[in-house]
């Protein structure tokens, strides 16, 4: 990394303008076909796969590595889009060594798995760049489908809705489409705006309409919805963040860290992007991740991410904690926000409370340790906005059923806004799906 | 040839003179096409080229050259003339003066040359072989190795001829016809020059098993027992050659694999075939050369008798489930692919016949192995006990020909 010229406080420029480039590149770079075709040599082409059956989308991994292997890219690419049409993205963000690459034979025959995401994203990109169309629309059903939120789950259910020859009109709050592929991950794992050109890729298909800047409860109210639209599938996400409910946390340098990541990915200009000197993190999702090591990126000399648990109970991957290690942040454990210090209203540093598990309880020990910070990021986990608007809730999501159906007929929910997923892209994904299916089977039965 | 002398090869066979005259033309386009395995790792190579294009008297004079500055390495030359007694003639002087130590005669290039009635077009008549063998003992004081074409059905006639004709040895395999690959844009097979192509001669590691066959075949017919081989094809390890060697051929020679990655490759094929002869305790080629021979017969003389079952080693099983969908789609549906609910691969004995396709399949090594059943134990499959008495087909009570046993060589 570049010398970081020690200004204090939260400041831009920290770099020289030639580095920011380099810092916010491709964190993992494209196979090129040599290196797809040696890559997908090395699938066993499992029966039952165990790495199919580890992926949410249930991608048929084996045949699309195969079809890689025979110079098949197209088919390999139509083999995923079949099951998951982000699959693009999901090659680019998913903690495939949690999933399919956990799952992968190779793994645990040499601890070195089939690069299943590089692949698929090998794959997926070629058809990309000839915007090749695996699907055409069923014979139109007459019937409309109200989306809410057009990240990954509402997509996913839309391209699945129009399939079936269904017209979709998808409502996002933020003024461009994609949720947190656009405005929630890290820049390194999504370069070249592609997260719009995969909204691009997927709408393609046609019947799907997106009307941006409009948002649940402040420019429409469900019953609007279900009064306009045959079925309503609703995806928009978790909006709201939890507060760290600790002393002067509204003092000047206190961020939410998914605003940060946000500003960050709509920035044309990172070296005009202010970051802290001395940064800390609290929380210990893939959230925290992304916010601390780009914090790191833009310069800050310090950067500490502080969760209350241990390692093993961090929700960011292994290979997540790993990527923050090497590129230069901290992670403590066992710590949790006390007091944010300050001075003139502007943050100094955080007391931190060392804590424990006293009787199956988190307790604080009583020792406490301050760190110097000019910039602290809440990544604490976020929460649904408003009340549900009369939907059951359940841990503060939409109850569903596995079908996606709410507590309300004729509305359906998925992805993070809803229960029984896991807060990644992919799971979301299989979720706007099956419930388009539903909701497809539910309108034709009538 | 003096930088493979300098990498340590013993020998080398200097291909392939022709008559004196204008020398032969090659394509000036693609004369190799190949088939890859995993990571484009080179397993079958063809070839469309003829044999040398520069004049015999320049081929001559660098044999002269190189035979000079390597008297103690072999240096044989292979000749490929007309099928007429003058060609042979005139040529046998002019390569004895260089100092050879033998000659190949190459019966066996399947392309180009056996159009013009040489190369296999001699190999694949045994007659022509006999012929060709006679002139040349009579017409030179060199050793006479004579190389066979695998184009052919059974390749211990042309041997027979061989040795009838009096070679003091035969080599094999020659390159066998094949059409590489097919150029799907251009249909036209590969190699393709301007837009045709022609059969070309298959080698490389896909013909070893090929070439080990016929080597065999040779070294247990009773007619050519004992008849020096020179064993080619596929040879790129030192387990090649000790298979080579293990099935009657007195040395080997490698092409391909020395195509493929230079002639540093004899390094490790010396090092590999000494250190496993160490620890074998094998004194000397002679301990090895020919000691397989005995142990290849006819499917006739097998032990019926004989069972043996598929072994998954549990903690080398990475289940990736190969053996049982193998096993489940192509062969005895023999192997489960869950136990208790979970997925596990096991050999239920009760349906293996060993048939090895599982091993074969497996990705790991030494995970699946097939293993005999002791005597007195009963095999689930059948019901019936195992013996441990050898019998075979000939006495097999659904042979209608059957008759008194054989022994098995």
């Amino acid at each position: 990394m570049a010398q970081v010229e020690v200004k204090q406080g939260i400041v831009s420029g920290r770099l020289a303008p030639d580095q920011y480039a380099h810092n916010f590149s491709d964190l993992h770079p494209p196979l090129d076909r040599h290196e797809a075709f040696v890559e997908a040599d090395r699938c066993y082409f499992c029966y039952d796969a165990p790495c199919m059956n580890a992926c949410p989308t249930s991608i048929d991994i084996p045949m699309f590595i195969r079809e890689i292997a025979t110079g098949n890219g197209m088919g390999a690419a139509e083999t995923i889009f079949e099951q998951n049409i982000l699959g693009g993205m999901c090659a680019r963000v998913c903690p495939t060594e949690q999933l399919c690459e956990e799952a992968c034979v190779r793994e645990e025959a040499e601890g070195k798995p089939v690069r299943i995401g590089l692949l698929q994203r090998y794959a997926t990109d070629m058809a990309m760049a000839e915007d090749r169309q695996f699907f055409q629309r069923a014979a139109a059903t007459g019937k409309k489908i109200a989306v809410v939120g057009a990240g990954p789950a509402g997509l996913a259910a839309a391209h699945r809705l129009a399939v079936k020859g269904h017209d979709v009109v998808m409502f996002d709050a933020r003024p461009k489409a994609g949720g947190l592929n656009e405005y929630g991950i890290a820049s390194y794992k999504s370069t070249d705006q592609f997260a719009q050109a995969e909204v691009d890729y997927v709408t393609a298909i046609g019947g799907i309409d997106i009307i941006n800047g409009k948002a649940l409860g402040q420019d429409f109210t469900l019953p609007e919805l279900q009064e306009q639209f045959d079925a309503v599938f609703l995806g928009m996400g978790l909006g709201g963040v939890n507060a760290l409910r600790a002393e002067n946390e509204d003092a000047e340098g206190v961020a939410n860290a998914v605003d940060f990541i946000a500003e960050l990915r709509q920035s044309g200009d990172l070296s005009a992007l202010p970051v802290g000197r001395r940064v800390v993190v609290i929380g210990g999702g893939m959230t925290a991740v992304d916010a601390a090591v780009q914090s790191k990126l833009l310069g800050a000399e310090e950067v500490n991410i502080v969760y209350r648990r241990g390692k093993e109970q961090m929700s960011a991957s292994e290979f997540e904690q790993d990527l923050a290690a090497a590129k230069g942040v901290t992670i403590r454990h066992w710590m949790a926000p006390k007091r944010v210090l300050c001075e003139g209203g502007r943050v100094t540093g955080v007391e931190l409370a060392y804590t424990a598990m006293v009787d199956r309880r988190l307790q604080e020990t009583g020792e406490t340790l301050v760190l110097a910070a000019d910039q602290i990021f809440k990544a604490i986990g976020q929460t649904l906005n408003g009340d549900g608007g009369g939907l059951e809730l359940a841990g503060g999501k939409i109850a569903v059923d596995e079908f996606g159906r709410t507590s309300v007929p004729g509305v359906w929910a998925g992805g993070d806004c809803a229960t029984g997923g896991d807060d990644l892209t992919v799971t979301a994904v299989a979720e706007g799906r099956d419930a388009a299916e539903h909701i497809h089977a539910a309108l034709m039965a009538r | 040839m003096e930088r493979a002398f300098k990498a340590g090869w013993g020998g080398v066979v200097w291909k392939t003179l022709g008559e004196e005259g204008p020398p032969v033309v090659n394509v000036n386009g693609p004369r190799y096409g190949a088939i890859f395995g995993a990571d484009r790792r080179l397993l079958g190579l063809n070839n469309i080229e003829l044999i040398t294009d520069r004049s015999l008297q320049i081929n001559l004079q660098e044999m002269k050259q190189v035979k000079m500055n390597w008297p103690n390495r072999a240096l044989i030359a292979s000749i490929m003339v007309p099928c007429e007694e003058e060609a042979w003639k005139a040529i046998l002087p002019l390569v004895e003066e260089t100092g050879a130590d033998g000659i190949e005669l190459n019966f066996g290039c399947p392309h180009g040359m056996s159009e013009r009635g040489m190369g296999a077009a001699v190999g694949q008549v045994p007659e022509y072989i006999e012929m060709v063998v006679r002139w040349c003992k009579q017409y030179t004081r060199m050793p006479v190795i004579t190389k066979l074409t695998p184009n052919i059905t059974d390749v211990r006639k042309p041997a027979r001829a061989a040795k009838a004709g009096g070679t003091d040895a035969v080599s094999l395999i020659n390159t066998i016809n094949s059409i590489v690959s097919v150029d799907l844009d251009l249909f036209a097979p590969n190699p393709t020059v301007a837009g045709k192509g022609t059969h070309g001669g298959y080698c490389g590691p896909a013909v070893k098993p090929i070439a080990l066959n016929m080597v065999a075949e040779i070294a247990r017919d009773p007619e050519t027992h004992g008849l020096p081989i020179s064993g080619i094809g596929g040879v790129t390890t030192w387990r090649d050659a000790a298979e080579f060697l293990a099935l009657g051929a007195g040395n080997v020679q490698v092409c391909t694999a020395a195509m493929t990655y230079g002639f540093k490759i004899v390094e490790e094929m010396i090092s590999g075939l000494g250190n496993w002869m160490d620890e074998k305790g094998h004194a000397d080629l002679e301990a090895i050369t020919g000691r397989a021979v005995r142990n290849v017969t006819d499917w006739q003389y097998l032990d019926l008798n004989y069972v043996a079952k598929a072994r998954i080693n549990q903690d080398l099983c990475i289940s990736c489930g190969r053996c049982h969908i193998a096993c489940e789609d192509t062969s005895h549906q023999a192997i489960m692919k869950e136990k208790d609910g979970k997925r596990h691969f096991e050999v239920m004995d009760d349906e293996c016949v060993g048939c090895n396709l599982c091993v074969n399949v497996c990705p790991v090594d030494d995970c699946i192995t097939l293993e005999a059943m002791a005597p007195g134990t009963v095999d689930e499959r059948t019901g019936r006990i195992v013996t441990g008495d050898y019998a075979n087909w000939t006495t097999h009570p659904n042979n209608p020909a059957a008759k008194a046993a054989e022994p098995a060589e």
